[in-house]
């Protein structure tokens, strides 16, 4: 069955997309109810201050070596509240489908949030569908709702010179993964995807002093980290050699002529940590099934911008990406 | 020579002043990532050449490609790297927000399977590549050719490096070269043979790590102090001395040289590819593109990519031009030395 404007009528086909696709997916005491907008008990929030955050996410394709469009919607945005340091609560969710999408892609994609939101300890409870246009495709905006408990304070402006950068893996899978499905090239990779909740859950309970956090998802780590340096009036200096890139990925950005510095990633973060608490953040990391490549990757210093000393034993510096970071033609 | 010695003989060198050209753009990337510079004795200048698709592809050639996208049923297809670069007016990014339809795409064959899908509408694909891309769209002719589509055409400003580097060689200031990685993938380290021996510069086949492109400083530095005019394949892992014979057919049999406009360069004889005789139905022009003139006022971008000028010593790098608001081609194009030296640099340059 496709997607047809009826389905965004607010009549039956709509009540029936809500009770066989996302009323099955999504089931909570909460959203069953059905009510215009869903009631919170307010007593998770009493201790701690609110995060929201909301992202919209589009795809192409909607279903990728590692993950698809539903996946992608509920990690993004549950991994915006971990970076500053909430616990993710609850997830709405507002679809845009277009005419002609399958049906059970739509539901294939509802159960892969489902799955995720439940993996990641988020609720959905409340969303919405709206139907546009003709093409097959769809969009998906989730907004999270978290409670950061009081003892909490990360803060990209919060960065010192002497602290450590963590890194929690390998860079540039899932742009190379997407990209490769685009362009139609063969290979193994895969987008790395997921929540990142095992990893700060980890360092917070290692006792591990974090400055701040930052997924690093478009832009790449290049991007992120001079946001970091500018917040914290500070310089980072990056150890390429202490950077780690899968095989595959690097082999396929050295025929794309892509940087990993960056790629998007959206399953890796960085986690900038007071430089006593190495050894305990590095060993905390590595025990997660998310973090086991973690890496400390450079330091913060007294200056300006991103630096890097280089595998050759040169010093490059690492800017901010410029333009959409394209395949090269040449 | 391992690769400390030959740190140690960049770094300490003080023989005459040279200047290395490095032809591409992914070359002049890669000394950035690696920090190749840094290494460097102050008497070796590494030079950026016309390496660059994007930034040699003539203004005439934009406004051709706005033009058609301004037509009705039309549709050109473009690789993002193209779509900032300014016309004599506006971008094809440009164009497109005045509503002309310019999509961006990421292989040619995207444009025959959307000409298979959409039978009433003509896509036009703005064809820029050198050897490396030109096989691409003479497969992408083939499979239109094998489904009988009409609805499918090229505007080319394809182009062939070698009679630029004969153009650099004889106008330029390079003492020796650091041939194109993967254009030598396809024409061979052999096809630079006749201008080594004729401009008696050694040119040097390199891969894209930061040891290979030391290793082809080294050897350009030794080739200087001894036979001068030598080719060295120190890239043999991927380039042999013939090339890729297939993709040379492939490209032969859908294409005929010709004379082509390269920005900041002349008019090179034999420079250029334009679709056969045989392959008319599919040809939307190129041949009469020429000359643009100028570059834009106070854009040195010709300098630049004829090795006359380093990006820093234009006046408006970093200031009038930046990549998100570039002035000439170089500030546009991922593999343009502006841009790479703006990233690689900041606004100070090396």
């Amino acid at each position: 069955m496709k997607i047809t404007s009826a389905h965004g009528s607010g009549g039956r086909d709509s009540a029936l997309l809500m009770r066989d696709i996302f009323g099955r997916r999504f089931s909570n005491p909460i959203l069953d109810r059905l009510e215009d907008a869903a009631v919170l008990d307010s007593s998770p929030f009493t201790h701690g201050r609110l995060a929201v955050s909301t992202d919209s996410f589009v795809v192409t394709p909607l279903v990728f070596k590692g993950g698809d469009i539903g996946k992608l919607s509920v990690c993004g945005t549950v991994n915006d509240l971990l970076m500053v340091g909430a616990k993710p609560l609850y997830l709405t969710c507002g679809f845009i489908l277009e005419e002609g999408l399958d049906v059970d892609l739509l539901d294939l994609v509802a159960a892969s949030m489902a799955e995720t939101a439940q993996v990641a300890g988020v609720s959905v409870i409340a969303g919405d569908t709206k139907v546009a246009g003709y093409g097959g495709g769809l969009c998906v905006n989730t907004t999270g709702i978290g409670v950061v408990p009081p003892e909490r304070e990360v803060s990209a402006a919060g960065c010192e010179p002497g602290d450590a950068v963590l890194l929690s893996g390998n860079l540039g899978d899932h742009h190379a993964c997407i990209l490769s499905a685009r362009m139609g090239v063969e290979n193994e990779i895969k987008s790395d995807c997921c929540c990142l909740y095992d990893i700060t859950d980890a360092l917070y309970a290692a006792g591990v002093r974090i400055k701040a956090m930052r997924d690093v998802t478009r832009g790449g780590l290049g991007t992120v980290l001079n946001e970091i340096a500018a917040s914290s009036g500070c310089a980072v200096s990056l150890r390429e050699e202490d950077i780690p890139v899968d095989e595959a990925v690097r082999g396929f950005c050295g025929l794309m002529g892509l940087d990993p510095l960056y790629m998007g990633n959206e399953g890796k973060m960085i986690a900038v940590i007071d430089g006593r608490d190495e050894t305990k953040a590095i060993k905390a990391a590595r025990k997660t099934q998310n973090g086991k490549n973690a890496v400390l990757i450079g330091q913060v210093a007294t200056g300006n911008g991103v630096s890097m000393q280089t595998r050759l034993g040169g010093t490059r510096r690492v800017d901010v990406l410029y333009g959409e970071g394209l395949p090269r033609i040449c | 020579m391992d690769i400390e010695s030959a740190a140690v003989l960049l770094k300490s060198y003080d023989g005459p002043r040279i200047s290395v050209m490095e032809v591409c753009g992914t070359h002049t990337a890669a000394i950035f990532n690696t920090g190749v510079r840094s290494l460097l004795s102050p008497k070796i200048r590494l030079i950026s050449g016309p390496g660059c698709p994007v930034c040699v592809t003539p203004t005439t050639f934009i406004d051709r490609c706005i033009e058609i996208a301004k037509t009705e049923n039309r549709v050109v297809m473009s690789f993002g790297d193209m779509l900032k670069v300014p016309g004599s007016r506006v971008s094809l990014a440009g164009a497109r927000s005045e509503g002309g339809r310019v999509e961006m795409m990421y292989s040619p064959f995207e444009a025959v399977a959307r000409a298979k899908r959409d039978p009433g509408t003509t896509f036009v694909l703005a064809a820029v590549g050198f050897e490396t891309t030109v096989p691409a769209y003479a497969l992408a002719i083939e499979e239109a050719a094998a489904l009988g589509l009409e609805n499918i055409r090229l505007v080319t400003a394809l182009k062939s490096v070698l009679p630029a580097l004969k153009w650099v060689s004889e106008n330029g200031e390079a003492d020796g070269f650091i041939c194109p990685g993967h254009v030598s993938v396809i024409t061979g380290a052999d096809a630079y043979t006749q201008l080594a021996e004729k401009y008696d510069k050694p040119f040097v086949v390199a891969g894209f790590e930061g040891e290979h492109i030391v290793a082809a400083i080294c050897a350009i530095i030794q080739a200087l102090s001894g036979k001068r005019g030598v080719v060295r394949n120190l890239y043999p892992s991927a380039v042999s001395g013939e090339g890729n014979l297939k993709a040379q057919a492939v490209i032969d049999k859908y294409f005929e040289r010709g004379s082509a406009f390269w920005r900041g360069l002349d008019a090179i004889p034999d420079s250029g590819f334009y679709l056969r005789e045989e392959y008319a139905r599919f040809d939307g022009g190129g041949r009469e593109l020429g000359d643009d003139g100028a570059m834009p006022s106070g854009c040195l971008c010709g300098d630049v990519i004829a090795g006359r000028a380093d990006p820093s010593e234009c006046l408006a790098f970093g200031g009038a031009c930046l990549p998100e608001n570039p002035l000439g081609p170089c500030m546009v194009s991922a593999e343009g030395a502006c841009g790479i030296w703006y990233r690689g640099a900041g606004s100070e340059g090396w």
